[in-house]
């Protein structure tokens, strides 16, 4: 394991000299998301060296690492304490990095219960475009001291800062989780998971996939057991499946085809798009494997109310991102400039214009 | 900002162009009501106040005080505690109470789309049929608008489990100072590009004017149930707190009282707290019912080993009411003991609720001034509320003067001067105490591509360098910081 180390000074260095010969730079960790995102070839800013867990308070319920941490060393330093991530990010390798997870806004089939990567973020340290260290947020759970620029930096896929550090809310992992499963198909599926999500039940996780409907519980182990009783299904441990739905490990995600990531209000009825689709998130993000063209595609999903990112696969050279307006363009072209005034940061990575 | 610069008469003038003479206010005894917010320390009449009631309309305030270079203060219900809202001069106020509808309820997708005049809690009450409710409930939830929660991030009693404002919103409709009109976040869980919903979220009326809500519904509990502890030393209640949650429990609320705001509740509301105890925790388990009494067996066993004098759990709901009633009803029963008083509210590391409360209790004592604590203590969220009497010569001066430093002492142990009130113009110097020069900087760029014209509630919640800089011989930066000797994170 490679040793804890403060690598910020010469990553800042690095960036103020790209900012000044206005040379772009792809920021890399672990190298596990490279799929995610459009193409890019700019020179390579390896973070992986700034690692390390800067300050961790399980009675706090705060970990505080720098953004070249693997999010399985993270993970493990939570499990000791009987602490977890509740956003539940999926690693993509296990080279996966505290950054990189922060960045893309990664977060897994717990997300609808227990809400996102941002809404655990409470602070960040950063490099802006110009190399200039920057600290928002904090430590503590509530803060509204100036703009939220932490949880802004959550899914802006490195384009706005370098993150250097990251401080998160962790949570106590419950006492007991459990799987129930039911034969049902897609429509169906999409009902009862919303037809529960409605009712006080201890849910932490609903997948359908293969006319399955999945359903995780997590809670006190009477409470599960009563969720159980109530829910009826076919019950098991399941803690393996979650792990591959949410690694894509899953058959479903064995591929070549371009593979869409359709985030949806949770109730909306199966769409009528070619190919297969997996609901997780309780019916809010739907896996779409399809060849269908992007034109048929995204109208379907914007008229829904929802976007559609070209997840793997397919032309990373176009808009992997769902398309913004001009005027919400402009203002993200505005707001990058305020971070990154000469564009180095991951230029072009999430859309063309920033 | 000089006022003066604005031709009254032509901009009512403009304004009565597309807004009835009712929304139209510009007499000094029709503009009185609006002069402050739930900070009345800090008082001033706008120039104009308008009243719009579609978003047609407040496009069109917009485009007009952005042609004639007008500030404009959004103001929802007016309860704000850090004088957000507070009117300029020179400026015009523009208020959305008449924004006042509930536009639809979705039960599958358990979401509410509302005006932002909508009272918080008329949106519990709407959704109460569905079973299902708004999480976030400030004290001032009869009051309070949805559009100034977003505009705060308002906390509430249960955030420690149900999250703030931030957590529990989709989308919003706002427009922006020329008038154009944007969809930020999205009915699904999450939207394309930069996280906006964030950033528009506690913003304070300074990027844009929320003009429409999309908020998350939650099921209501199947049960819950209180659990009172006290403890003859406020220490030991500090650390329980950190006990409950170590040991795996997420409780819906958690809250703490010191002996002075037991008592001074307990005579308000005759709540039946144990009046000599130095401190007592309420702890609410929320859930199902098999959840609920797995925890309550859990935290009771707890509290005893925390080495408290007396673990209540209330019988029944009228019980539980009861001892809600004491915490909701803290600031109106301070109120009704002393002339004044101020609330403050700063976060700190729940690790160092002993040696803040110590202090503040030093401070207090220094100043001849009482401060009460009752506090959100789950999320280490304070609120330290200073006694005083307006009418007495210099007591308003040295009030603010021990609330500054109340903030500094919780910046100083790893925390922030603001929680949930935000920072207004209230905390506005407390703010060169928390970030330094660059940070500053940044926000003001942010400011500047939502607002570059700086006509949104300019002047409020982030200071100019120069005015940092004018403090800079108060608060020390670097090499030197306030209470030095406290242990740091
Ligand atoms: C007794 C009492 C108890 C309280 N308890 C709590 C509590 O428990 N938790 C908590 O968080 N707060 C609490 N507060 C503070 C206050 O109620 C909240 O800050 C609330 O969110 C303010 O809402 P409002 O509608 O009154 O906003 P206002 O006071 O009218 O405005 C607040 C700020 O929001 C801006 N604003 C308002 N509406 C809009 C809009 N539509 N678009 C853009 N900007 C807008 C204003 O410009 C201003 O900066 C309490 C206040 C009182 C008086």
């Amino acid at each position: 394991m490679a040793a804890d180390r403060d690598a910020s000074t010469e990553l800042g260095e690095r960036v103020q000299r790209a900012a000044g010969q206005g040379t772009p730079l792809d920021i890399v960790a672990g190298g596990s998301k490279g799929f995610l995102g459009r193409i890019t070839q700019s020179e390579t800013l390896d973070v992986s060296a700034h690692r390390g867990i800067l300050s961790y308070e399980p009675s706090e319920l705060v970990l505080t690492a720098r953004a070249g941490t693997p999010l399985a060393e993270i993970e493990d330093a939570l499990a000791v304490s009987g602490q977890m991530l509740a956003f539940e990010p999926p690693h993509f390798g296990p080279s996966a990095t505290l950054g990189g997870t922060v960045a893309g806004a990664l977060s897994g089939p717990r997300r609808p219960y227990a809400g996102a990567a941002r809404d655990f973020v409470l602070g960040v340290k950063i490099l802006s475009g110009e190399g200039r260290p920057l600290s928002f947020g904090g430590q503590v759970m509530k803060n509204v001291a100036g703009y939220d620029v932490s949880r802004l930096m959550v899914g802006a896929m490195g384009t706005l800062g370098v993150l250097l550090e990251i401080s998160l809310k962790v949570l106590p992992r419950p006492a007991r989780d459990a799987t129930v499963t039911f034969a049902m198909d897609a429509p169906a599926a999409i009902e009862a998971m919303n037809a529960w999500a409605g009712k006080p039940l201890p849910l932490s996780g609903a997948y359908h996939d293969e006319d399955r409907l999945h359903v995780r519980l997590s809670g006190t182990a009477g409470g599960v057991d009563r969720a159980i009783e109530r829910l009826g299904g076919e019950a098991g441990d399941g803690s393996e499946r979650w792990r591959a739905l949410r690694e894509h490990t899953l058959a479903f995600f064995d591929t070549e085809l371009p593979l869409w990531r359709l985030s949806l209000p949770a109730a909306t009825p199966p769409l009528a798009l070619p190919g297969q689709t997996l609901i997780d998130w309780g019916g809010a993000l739907r896996w779409l494997k399809s060849d269908a063209d992007v034109s048929r595609i995204r109208p379907a999903v914007a008229e829904v109310g929802g976007h559609a990112t070209l997840y793997r696969n397919g032309d990373r050279h176009g808009d992997v991102f769902h398309p913004l307006t001009s005027a919400m363009l402009a203002l993200h072209r505005r707001l990058k400039a305020s971070f990154d005034p000469k564009g180095v940061l991951n230029r072009g990575r999430m859309y063309p214009a920033l | 900002m000089a006022s003066g610069r604005v031709d009254r008469k032509a901009l009512v003038a403009e304004f009565r162009a597309f807004l009835d003479a009712d929304s139209v206010l510009h007499e000094a005894e029709d503009l009185a009501p609006f002069e402050c917010d739930g900070l009345t320390a800090y008082r001033q009449t706008p120039l104009v106040a308008v009243l719009p009631e579609t978003i047609d309309q407040v496009q069109q305030v917009l485009r007009v005080c952005s042609a004639r270079k007008v500030p404009v203060v959004a103001r929802g219900a007016g309860t704000g505690l850090s004088g957000g809202a507070l009117p300029l001069a020179d400026g015009v106020l523009l208020v959305l109470a008449k924004f006042n509808r509930i536009l639809a309820i979705d039960t599958a997708n358990r979401t509410a789309r509302v005006q932002p005049g909508v009272r918080n809690l008329a949106i519990s009450e709407a959704a109460a049929a569905y079973g299902l409710y708004y999480a976030p409930d400030p004290s001032s939830q009869i009051a309070c608008s949805i559009g100034g929660n977003v505009a705060e991030n308002a906390g509430g009693l249960h955030c420690l489990k149900y999250g703030l404002t931030v957590h529990n919103i989709l989308e919003l409709e706002v427009v922006m100072v020329d008038g154009e009109r944007l969809t930020i976040g999205a009915q699904s869980l999450d939207a394309a590009g930069y996280d906006l919903l964030a950033l528009l979220t506690g913003s304070e009326g300074l990027l844009a004017v929320i003009v429409e809500i999309t908020v998350k519904l939650l099921p209501k509990p199947e049960c819950a149930r209180l659990l009172l502890a006290a403890f003859d030393d406020v220490a030991l209640a500090g650390a329980a707190v950190g006990k409950i949650v170590s040991a795996g429990i997420i409780p819906g609320g958690l809250e703490m009282m010191d002996n002075a705001a037991i008592r001074i509740t307990d005579d308000f509301v005759h709540a039946g707290y144990p009046t000599d105890a130095a401190a007592i925790l309420l702890c609410e388990l929320d859930g199902t019912e098999q959840e609920v009494d797995d925890q309550l067996a859990l935290v009771s066993s707890l509290m005893s080993e925390c080495g408290c004098t007396e673990v209540r759990v209330a019988a029944d709901e009228a019980e539980r009411q009861r001892f809600w009633a004491g915490r909701k009803n803290a600031f109106p029963a301070v109120g009704k003991i002393s002339p004044d008083y101020y609330c403050m509210d700063g976060t700190i590391p729940r690790h160092q609720l002993p040696t803040v409360l110590t202090r503040t209790a030093e401070l207090s004592q220094e100043y001849g001034l009482p401060v009460v604590n009752v506090f959100h203590a789950g999320d280490g969220n304070l609120h330290p509320l200073i006694l005083y009497d307006a009418s007495t010569e210099g007591e308003v001066e040295r009030v603010e003067e021990l609330g500054g430093k109340i903030l500094e002492l919780c910046v100083a142990v790893g925390g922030t001067i603001t929680g949930e009130h935000g920072v207004g113009v209230e905390k506005i110097d407390q703010m060169c105490v928390q970030f330094a020069a660059a940070e500053l900087q940044h926000f003001h760029a942010v400011k500047n591509a939502f607002d570059a014209g700086n006509l949104l509630n300019p002047g409020k919640a982030v200071p100019t360098l120069t005015r940092c800089a004018e403090l800079g011989g108060m608060h020390v930066h670097g090499g030197e910081l306030p209470f030095p000797d406290i242990e740091r994170f």
